[in-house]
This record gives structure tokens, sequence and C-alpha cells, in this order.
């Protein structure tokens, strides 16, 4: 079976990587700039993946695992501080949360 | 009983204590009873142990009592060393200490601080004891310095006034000047002579050092310093005129009688080491005549009657240090005895006379007082009596010893004689003249129009008599400094009856002429316009203003010293030195405040930054 180049793999990881980060810099609802940071982290773990594919080793796959463990905690802690943030301040625009200035 | 010695400070300092402790609650009869009963039985002991030592003829008895400190080899002791110059000192001490402290019970009558002042007092009568009892310099020093502090405390007594409080840090600094010339004499001598013990010191000097060498010049000089600055003699003198701020039984104790004398028992005590220097000796004499001349002349223009007597009492300690000038120790000795008399008994008929007419000081606004004060005006008349040297007074036998010591002075002695009897003249004209001015004349009318009722009581009318009866008397004590000063007293001079008679006149002189200008009679009265003519005059004037300010020396001291320190001081208000440390502060400062912008507390701005600053970083790594 022709395998996959992995320079596609990782210039896909970069796309997606890129994507994420732009919606985290340009978002104000803080839903989205969650979502982003998801597209981030899973473009890690596709990189992961695909270098793991590339060497032949297990080891990039386990550590998908590891980032798919902590994206769901980060999830969790997350969405429980957005639910915080909208009951006190009653929005989720995230250019409200700038008091802690100098 | 000698071995009781050590109680002798004990009573006055435990009636400090006493007094201070209970935070000056104490109502005016117990504190008047502790503060006098203290001192009364400290000369009540001290009578007993003079008696004792004076009859067992031993010369010297010293107790320790405990060791003082341990340094190495220097192991200063509190040890007592009593001698006939120290049984001197004690009795006059506690004795006029005992007669002012019973006139201030009714001096100080409804003072606020009545308890305060009787702790001072006798705070400074415990110090000045261990300073005539010390057997070595350190301890003496500690006496020293507590006699100049309680100084400090009683100018600044009534310390609402911000004019006393100048006086009092006046008196402080400038006789602190002459304190740190003694600590360096102190430092000399134990670095020399490895000892402060004062009999070990008046043993080894000679020994180890030559006549007018180097280290005993130093040493004497030094010495010097620090009795100048206590005794107020020049050029240490300008703080005593200003120390008459305090109450006046404060200037009859510690600024007539016994203070004040501390430099005359200091170098009467280190004898020795001044005749290994004649050049200091000299300068003693010196000294001690441009003081009594100056101060003699400053008197006689002087307004203010405590002021008079202060510079009297400069004038008579001149008299002191010209005799141990001259090396008549017992005459000086002598001398400190009969002025802690009459210059006592003066100031407390002072007090008497300014408390009866409600605080007024100058001699000009009084006038005619003899019928209305009749206690007050024996013992003036009996005190400047005295202080003038009239015959017969005690004044008279201890300046004639004086004289005639300076007389006997090989080289200059005919010119400290013919001071000394100027001098004679003066304290004549303007101790009478004060008696003439407040006591005859015209009676003049008070501001208030209260009739003037003197102020008597057994407390205040005793001490006078006592005091009068002393100075009259005091003359044919004999002190008892033979064996102290032994082969170092000068050889008696024996004058001719010329000398003897022109001696005795002088000082009827001086009354006469104060009589005829200031007597209060017709004569006086042209002889008085006549006087203030020349007063009037360009020449008069500059004189009159030049005396009145003591000889301009304190004008000289603002602009020599502290004008410039002034000046100084203001030059440095904004700290030059810390301007470096400072620039530091405000450069740290201002990197703060731009790096503070950077907070803006705006979540992107922060990924912005981080994202940024991975870009570099990875963008460094990749293309390095």
């Amino acid at each position: 079976m022709e395998s996959i180049p992995y320079e596609h793999g990782l210039i896909l990881a970069a796309i997606l990587f890129s994507c994420g980060l732009v919606g985290v810099l340009t978002r104000r609802n803080i839903v989205f700039v969650l979502m982003s940071l998801e597209v981030m982290l899973n473009a890690c773990g596709l990189a992961f993946v695909v270098a793991s594919a590339r060497w032949g080793h297990a080891d990039g796959q386990i550590m998908f695992m590891m980032i798919l463990t902590l994206a769901a905690a980060e999830v969790a802690v997350g969405l429980g501080l957005i639910i915080q943030m909208y009951r006190r301040y009653h929005t989720v625009d995230i250019s409200v949360l700038s008091e802690m200035k100098g | 009983m000698l071995e009781w010695i050590g109680l002798l400070p004990l009573f006055p300092l435990l009636g400090f204590l006493a007094l201070t402790l209970t935070g000056g609650k104490p109502g005016n009869t117990s504190a008047s009873l502790i503060g006098v009963g203290s001192i009364a039985l400290s000369f009540v002991l001290a009578a007993a142990i003079s008696y004792e030592f004076l009859r067992s003829g031993a010369s010297s008895h010293t107790q320790l009592l405990w060791n003082w400190m341990r340094v190495g080899d220097f192991t200063p002791a509190f040890s007592f060393y009593l001698d006939g110059l120290a049984v001197v000192m004690i009795l006059v001490i506690t004795g006029v200490g005992l007669l002012i402290h019973l006139y201030s019970t009714g001096y100080m009558t409804g003072d606020p601080s009545f308890a305060r002042f009787f702790a001072y007092m006798n705070l400074f009568v415990a110090s000045m004891l261990v300073l005539v009892l010390a057997d070595n310099l350190v301890l003496l020093y500690l006496g020293w310095e507590g006699v100049g502090l309680c100084s400090y405390l009683l100018i600044g007594f009534w310390y609402q006034k911000p004019a006393n409080g100048y006086a009092a840090r006046k008196a402080f600094v400038v006789t602190r000047v002459g304190d740190t010339s003694m600590a360096i004499g102190l430092f000399v001598l134990f670095t020399q002579l490895g000892t402060l013990n004062i009999q070990e010191v008046l043993t080894l000097a000679p020994q180890q050092w030559s006549v007018s060498s180097g280290v005993a010049v130093a040493a004497a000089a030094l010495l010097l310093g620090g009795a100048v600055g206590k005794s107020a003699q020049l050029p240490l003198q300008t703080w005593l005129p200003d120390a008459m701020a305090g109450p006046t039984p404060i200037s009859a104790l510690i600024h007539a009688a016994t203070m004040v004398t501390a430099g005359v028992y200091l170098i009467a005590r280190t004898h020795i080491l001044f005749e290994l220097a004649p050049q200091v000796q000299m300068l003693v004499a010196v000294l001690g005549l441009l003081t009594l001349l100056m101060a003699g002349f400053t008197a006689l223009t002087q307004r203010d009657i405590k002021r008079i007597l202060a510079y009297s009492t400069m004038s008579q300690i001149g008299y002191m240090f010209l005799a141990l000038g001259v090396g008549a120790w017992s005459a000086a000795t002598f001398h400190l005895m009969t002025h802690a008399f009459f210059k006592a008994l003066l100031f407390l008929a002072a007090g008497t006379v300014i408390l009866s007419l409600h605080h007024e000081q100058d001699i000009f606004k009084m006038g005619g007082l003899r019928k209305r004060l009749p206690l007050a005006f024996w013992s003036f008349l009996i005190g400047s009596a005295a202080l003038a040297a009239l015959p017969f007074t005690s004044g008279f036998y201890s300046k004639d010893e004086i004289l005639l010591a300076a007389l006997a002075q090989p080289q200059y002695g005919i010119i400290l004689w013919l001071g000394g009897v100027l001098g004679a003249l003066l304290t004549a004209i303007y101790s009478f003249r004060l008696v003439f001015v407040v006591f005859y004349g015209k009676e003049l009318p008070q501001h208030d129009h209260e009739p003037i009722r003197e102020i008597r009581g057994i407390p205040m009318a005793a001490p006078l008599v006592i005091l009068a009866a002393l100075s009259v008397l005091g003359g044919f004590i004999a002190v008892p400094v033979g064996a102290v000063f032994g082969a170092a007293e000068a050889e008696p001079y024996h004058a001719s009856t010329l000398i003897h008679a022109i001696m005795i006149a002088v000082p009827l002189l001086g009354v006469g002429i104060s009589y005829l200008i200031y007597g209060g009679h017709a004569i006086a009265a042209t002889n008085l316009s006549k006087l203030e003519r020349i007063r009037q005059s360009a020449a008069g004037a500059a004189i009159t203003r030049f005396w009145f300010g003591g000889w301009g020396m304190d004008a000289l001291y603002d602009r020599l010293l502290v004008r410039p320190f002034i000046a100084l001081a203001h030059l440095n208000r904004k700290d030059i030195i810390d301007t470096g440390y400072a620039s530091i502060a405000a450069f740290t400062q201002a990197g703060n405040n731009l790096l503070v912008r950077t907070q803006t507390g705006n979540l992107r701005w922060y990924s912005i930054s981080m994202i940024g600053g991975l870009i570099i970083v990875i963008a460094v790594g990749v293309w390095r």
C-alpha cells in the first residue's frame, strides 16, 4: 500500500495549528477560543502520529493519547471557568476580563 | 565611720530614684521631705566623716567599693579617695547644697514640676559627690558628665519657653567642647602611663616625663581644656550668662557654688601634671586673669541682676585660675570655699528679690527696696562686701592670699598682681552698683501696682542667715589641704605694708566710686547723668555695646562656628551624598513604569507576545 508521504501529514498539522492559533488570537467569544485551543492540541497530536508512522515507533501514538486526556481535562476545567464567567459577567466576551493590568 | 563614705552619694541618688520612679507624683511636702532629707543625711554623714578623717591625722583614705569593669589590664574601680581637698569639696557641696535645697522648697512653691526639680537637684548632688570623691579619672569623668547633664536639665527646667531650651543646649554643647578635650587628655594619660588612677598618675608622671616635655604639656593642656569648659573661662565662657535662664536656686547651686568650680578642682587634683608643664600652668594664670578682667568689665554694663552675678562668678573663678596658675593651690581651694558661701548667698538673695517683684530681673526697674526687703538687703550687703573683698569678710582673706601669691610669681608677678588688683576694683564697683541701684535711691513704681512684700518663711530665711554668717566668718576657716599639696605649694610672699594697704584700699575705692555714681543722692544724680552723656557719645556707646555683649565673644562664635555650620546644613539640605543612591532608585522606578505598561490585562495581547517570542526563538534556532 502506497503510504501517504509524511510531509503531507506535517503540512496538514501546520495548517491546522495555524488555524487554531489565529482563532485563539482573533476570537472574542471565549467558547471559540477554547475550541481553537482544541484544534491546536489536535494539530500537535497529528504531528506526533505522523512522526511515529515515519520512524515506525510507538512513542508518538502514546504521546497522542496523553494529549487526548490532557485535552479532556482542559475542556472540563475550561468549560467550568466559562460557566463561572458567564454567571458573574453575563457575557462570554473575553475582552471583558482585563482587570488584572499593571 | 570612714568606710561609710560610699553612702555619701547614695542618699541623694536614692532621693533622685524615689522622686523619679514615682513619676513626679509626690506632693510638695513629701517631695521636699525626700529632696531635702537626702541631702541632710548626706551632709551629716559628710560632717561626721570629715571630723573623723581630720582627727585621725591620716593624709588620705581610699575606699574600694567594687570593681567597675575589667578590660585587659585596665580595671577602673568604683573607689573613693578622701583627702583634705575632697573634705573641703564634700562639705561645701553637701552644706551649701543643703541650704539651697531648703531655700528651694520655698522658692519653687507652686511650681507644677516641684518633684522633678528636686529629682534633678538630688541627681546633681550625687554626681558632684562622685566627681570630687573619685579615685580614678574614669569615675571622675562619670561625675563630670553627670553634673553636665543635670546642668542641662536644670537650665532648661522651664522648657516651655524656647529661649530656656536654647540656653540649655548652648551650655551643653559649649561644655561638651571642653569635655571632649578632657577625654582626649585621659586617653593620652592612659596610653602613656597605663593607668588612670589619679594617685598612680601623679606618682608615675614625674618619674617618666621630664619637665615641659611634649607629652606632659599635651596632657596638661588637654585637661585644662576640660577645666575651662566646665568653669566658664576663656575661651569657653559664653554659656554661663545664658545659663541664668534656669531657676535662681540652680544658679546658686550649680552655676556659682559647685559645678563651675569643678574645673578648679580638676586642676588642683592633678596639680603635679601642671607643674610638669610650666607653660600650661602659666596659661592657666593668663586665662584666669583675662577672664576676670573681661567678666569684670562686662558686669559693669549689665542690667539683669542674675547676669551681673553670672559675670561676677566668671571673674571670681578667674581669680581661682590665677591662683592655680601661680601654684597657690590652697589659696585657690580657699577662694573656692568662700566664693561658694558668698555667691550662693548673693544668688539666693537675688532670688528673694526676683520672687518678691514677681520675676522682675532688670535692676533699673528696681530701686529703694532697702525698707521693703530688709532680709534680702542685708544678705546682699554682706554678700557684696565679701565679693568685693572688703576687710574682715571671707572674700578679703581668700583674695588677699591669691593676690600675694600672684605677686610672688617670679617673672610676671607684678603684671598678674596689677591685673588682679584692677579686677578687685571692678568687682567692688559692679557689686556695689548692684546694691545701690537695687536697694537705694527712689522707689520705682512696679508695673502691676501690687504692694511689694518680702517673701520669707523659715525655709527661705534660714539659708540666707546661715550663708551670711559663713560669708563673714568663712575667712577664719582653715582649709585642711596642706597635706595634699605639701611641697608643691608656692612660698608665701612677705609683702610690704604698702602692698597690704593697697589691697585694702582698692575695694574701698571701688565702693566709693560706686557710691558717687549710683548712691541715689544729689551728687550721684549729676555724676550719673555725666556718665550717661559719655555713654551716649559714639565711642562710649560702642564700648558699652562691646562690653554688654561679653566682649563680642558670642557674636564671634556665631560668625565663626554657628553660621558656617548652619550654611553647611542648608547646603546639604537635599542630601548631596545621597543623590548617588537616589538616582539608582529613580532608574529602577523608571524601568518599572516602563514594564508596567506591558501588563495590559488583555489575554490576546499576552498570547501574541508569547507566540512572537516563540517565533523569534525558533527562527534563531533554525537560521543561526
